[in-house]
């Protein structure tokens, strides 16, 4: 098997995590720090909201690299897609494509399920809302947690940081009880 | 050119977001749904390697490519606006299936009504900017 086609399959999680690592360390060692969703507050920012809101008064210059960083993930997820991928299915667990079928969304026939992200589910006022809600909820809750994934289950923990250890403990409270209790609900 | 490391640092973050299938939300809800170890074993392995990246770093007071000494900064004390914020983040990371970074990879692999999220979570940090003096943290 050439590397190509090696790098084409699903990557393995501890390859996965340890390239995460090695991106993080690439950030910290050009002087910066890996945090994804500061990249929002940047957005409101550099679109003048700093004029009448304090919150967004700040030097958002100085996070151009991080605007640079998020240009960069699009194009990732782009070669990934038209060079390394071979349009599988996500292999994910037989457990999960059984609960899933119970709320109605089908067996992987991709990376996303249409029922949520095809252009079809887009145009219906479900899931158009669900994609909107969900963005506000992602929007709103990172910035008030002071951080997302990256910035506090990454960059937090490694640096022993008990504020990251309870934010990540309030993620897992919010994606149960989405999952659990307002999934049944909503599909 | 300065920022050029950086468009290749989002570029790798995004080829392993998208070819570990951390961005699809098939994953996420396998994870919160406790079904397979991959997305614990991604962050997992990230975590232990990011510790030990860290402690060598303090250990060694290394510096940055730029000459200047490499510092962590401690994040402020608090619990209410980490437990609150971090729920209301996981509402949404479980409904869409996707954390920031993953949004825009998502939008890169072609997934465009990932946009939207994104659009509405620019808009809710926004939000949060306004009511930030009134919350409790």
């Amino acid at each position: 098997m050439s590397i190509v086609e090696l790098l084409k399959q699903p990557w393995h999680w501890a390859v996965a995590g340890t390239v995460l690592a090695a991106v993080k360390f690439i950030l910290v060692f050009f002087g910066q720090s890996f945090g994804f969703s500061t990249n929002l507050r940047t957005i409101c920012a550099a679109c003048g909201a700093g004029t009448q809101i304090i919150f967004f008064k700040f030097d958002w210059k100085a996070q151009i690299w991080n605007l640079v960083f998020l240009v960069g993930a699009i194009f990732g997820g782009f070669i990934a897609h038209h060079y390394l991928s071979t349009d599988a299915p996500v292999q994910i667990a037989s457990s999960t494509i059984a609960d899933l079928q119970k709320l109605h969304i089908a067996a992987p026939i991709g990376l996303q399920p249409a029922e949520l992200f095809s252009l079809d589910a887009l145009f219906t006022v479900k899931g158009f809302s669900i994609l909107a809600i969900g963005g506000l909820l992602i929007g709103f809750g990172t910035r008030y947690a002071g951080g997302c994934t990256s910035g506090h289950a990454i960059s937090g923990l490694s640096n022993l940081q008990l504020p990251s250890l309870i934010a990540v403990i309030g993620f897992f409270i919010g994606g149960l009880i989405m999952t659990f209790l307002i999934f049944p609900l909503i599909f | 050119m300065k920022f050029i490391k950086f468009l290749i640092a989002g570029v790798l973050f995004g080829i392993v977001m998208a070819k570990s299938e951390a961005i699809s939300w098939y994953r996420i809800q396998e994870m919160f749904r406790f079904q397979s170890f991959h997305m614990f074993g991604i962050i997992g392995v990230a975590v232990v390697l990011g510790m030990i990246g860290v402690a060598l770093i303090k250990k060694f007071n290394l510096k940055d490519i730029y000459g200047q000494p490499i510092k962590f900064i401690d994040k402020e004390k608090s619990i209410t606006s980490y437990l609150v914020g971090g729920i209301i983040f996981g509402l949404g990371w479980a409904l869409t299936g996707a954390c920031p970074g993953p949004i825009v990879v998502n939008i890169g692999y072609g997934f465009i009504s990932l946009i939207v999220v994104f659009l509405f979570a620019t808009l809710g940090t926004y939000l949060y900017g306004i009511v930030k003096d009134k919350m409790p943290h």
